[in-house]
């Protein structure tokens, strides 16, 4: 990195597009390390979201008129961009969903009804919920077998006991890029790689990697990549199911409706190609357009210079948590990204995450979603910071104030 | 007292602080002299699974007067039952079943009111009313 780029990430440049990052609560400046949760939308977006409800708002894929031509035109170009940003071969591999967990679902029911009996699918103790109950909904409806690889006390995979569960019965491993409650980046390229020598297929959960690193779904050889627009900069309620078009092209449609048929009679009904076969009724369209904003505003910024101010922010949180008294991190692997997660001594983070809130700052407390995590650590949950690339060493400072003043009132 | 002074005496005290943190001092302290629940009696039937605290409520009835003990792993979660107990100890279960607890809007802290709120206050304040509600039945 040159010390000219570093000098076009100006973090204030920056905060000034996200216009709730300038409110208050509680009568202090707001300061939002909870970015794991959700993320802050540029004006950008706000805007793009703004006008095509006020003047361009029509439904797509349907209309002889100008303005449905022109939504499907703004609809498909947000497609590319997706494609762009996450490399994907085709357009037609990505797949607009609710989310994340939507994603998810789409793939244990659709690729699921490929599977059969004693088949086996592979998770890791670190997921989400929305990657360990689809599985296990699926596992129970098809009769397979669901294996958990094992996650180390720093917080990373068990990759000898990952290896050990593969089989020729693994049809599928369903694994996190980053854990939203550790921050532990796993070696997916290694994992994939693995798994297709062993002829399973691989869905990497992106919800906490797209808006930390650059993702390039041809390079990792993935065969699901699944991400939230809303934690990347975008609007809720909508995400992106990447797919390669082999396996797509062979998994059954979803849902059924309009939009995802070529041609329909009682007596047969066709469906549509990609990736409309996946995308029954009126989609959230705004939400994929706004999506497309998004990600064209983060890949204008300097990536690098961005990575590095988020891995500055992420080691000069721990070194200082560190110093605190009775201050335990939970999750210290190697490769870690953007995601603090800690307990304290004799004291709930519930107590420490509402005192936090009072002084202006926002952080989740609690299990984050990842029960069996937080059962395998033995804890009920811990305080977590994750930050964005428009929080501050400031931020910071006032947060390490105020927790220490938390952890005076509590003891 | 009636359960409407006591509910007006805590209103009180809490307009003494402007400052969220004071409040919360308040209530910690509070938490800190909750009459606690027996640790023989911290079983599952008197537990409200939260989704971040656990909170343990045993409630027994002399006298034609209810009385209430509890305890928390968090202690935030433990002053805010305890300011639930100071109102509602001692009284009667019809009293208690009918009461309308406005203290809690009241004193801001309505947010530990919304259903998904983390330490589930409406599950405590149900919890209690239903305790009341047994005896009656
Ligand atoms: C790793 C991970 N997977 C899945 C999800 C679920 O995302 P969503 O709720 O947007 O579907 C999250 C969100 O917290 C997450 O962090």
């Amino acid at each position: 990195m040159t010390t000219q780029e570093k000098i076009t990430f100006n973090v204030e440049e920056i905060r000034k597009q996200f216009p709730a990052l300038h409110r208050e609560v509680y009568g202090k400046p707001l300061i939002y390390f909870d970015n794991g949760a959700t993320s802050q939308k540029p004006q950008i977006v706000i805007d793009t979201i703004n006008r095509y409800y006020t003047s361009e708002n029509a439904n797509i894929h349907r209309g002889v008129h100008f303005l449905s031509q022109q939504a499907t035109d703004a609809y498909e170009e947000a497609r590319r961009i997706v494609q762009r940003f996450i490399h994907a071969q085709h357009e037609h591999e990505v797949i607009f969903t609710k989310g994340t967990t939507d994603g998810i679902n789409l793939v244990a029911s659709c690729f699921g009804e490929l599977l059969t009996a004693g088949d086996e699918v592979i998770i890791s103790g670190m997921e989400h919920h929305s990657n360990i109950v689809p599985w296990q909904m699926l596992c129970e409806r098809k009769k397979l077998k669901l294996k958990v690889i094992p996650v180390l006390d720093n917080g990373e995979l068990d990759l000898e006991a990952f290896e050990q569960l593969l089989s020729e019965a693994t049809k599928l491993v369903a694994v996190t890029h980053i854990s939203n409650t550790l921050g532990t980046i796993n070696p997916v390229k290694w994992i994939i790689d693995k798994a297709h020598t062993a002829g399973a297929k691989v869905l990497i959960d992106g919800a906490q990697s797209i808006q930390h690193m650059p993702i390039n779904v041809q390079e990792l050889d993935c065969d699901f990549y699944v991400f939230s627009s809303h934690k990347v900069f975008g609007p809720t309620g909508t995400g992106v199911l990447y797919g390669k078009e082999a396996i797509l092209n062979e998994m059954p449609p979803y849902q059924g409706g309009g939009d995802m048929i070529a041609k329909v009679t009682f007596e047969k009904t066709t469906y549509n190609e990609l990736p409309f076969k996946f995308e029954a009724g009126t989609p959230h369209i705004i939400g994929g357009i706004a999506t497309g904003t998004a990600l064209h505003y983060l890949s204008s910024l300097d990536q690098e210079a961005i990575h590095g101010h988020e891995t500055d922010l992420l080691n000069f949180t721990q070194e200082r948590l560190l110093e605190t008294e009775g201050v335990r991190i939970i999750g210290t692997a190697r490769e870690k990204t953007s995601v603090v997660s800690f307990i304290v001594d004799g004291i709930h983070p519930f107590d420490i995450g509402t005192l936090l809130d009072k002084q202006g700052i926002a952080v989740r407390t609690g299990h984050h979603c990842t029960q069996p995590l937080m059962d395998r650590f033995g804890i009920p949950g811990t305080v977590r910071t994750s930050f964005a690339f428009y929080n501050t060493k400031a931020e910071v400072e006032v947060f390490l104030k105020a927790l220490n003043r938390s952890i005076g009132m509590l003891r | 007292m009636t359960i409407e002074e006591k509910q007006q005496e805590i209103i009180d005290d809490f307009a003494i602080y402007d400052d969220w943190m004071d409040k919360y001092e308040y209530i910690i302290e509070l938490g800190k002299d909750l009459p606690l629940i027996e640790e023989s009696k911290k079983t599952d039937d008197r537990l409200i699974e939260g989704c971040q605290s656990r909170v343990w409520v045993a409630s027994e009835f002399n006298n034609g007067k209810m009385h209430f003990t509890a305890d928390s792993d968090a202690i935030i979660t433990k002053g805010i039952i305890a300011l639930l107990i100071r109102v509602l100890d001692g009284e009667t279960p019809e009293n208690i079943a009918k009461t309308d607890l406005h203290f809690i809007p009241a004193i801001g802290l309505q947010e530990h009111l919304s259903p998904t709120r983390a330490n589930g206050l409406l599950s405590m304040v149900k919890r209690l009313k239903i305790a009341a509600l047994e005896v009656l039945k």
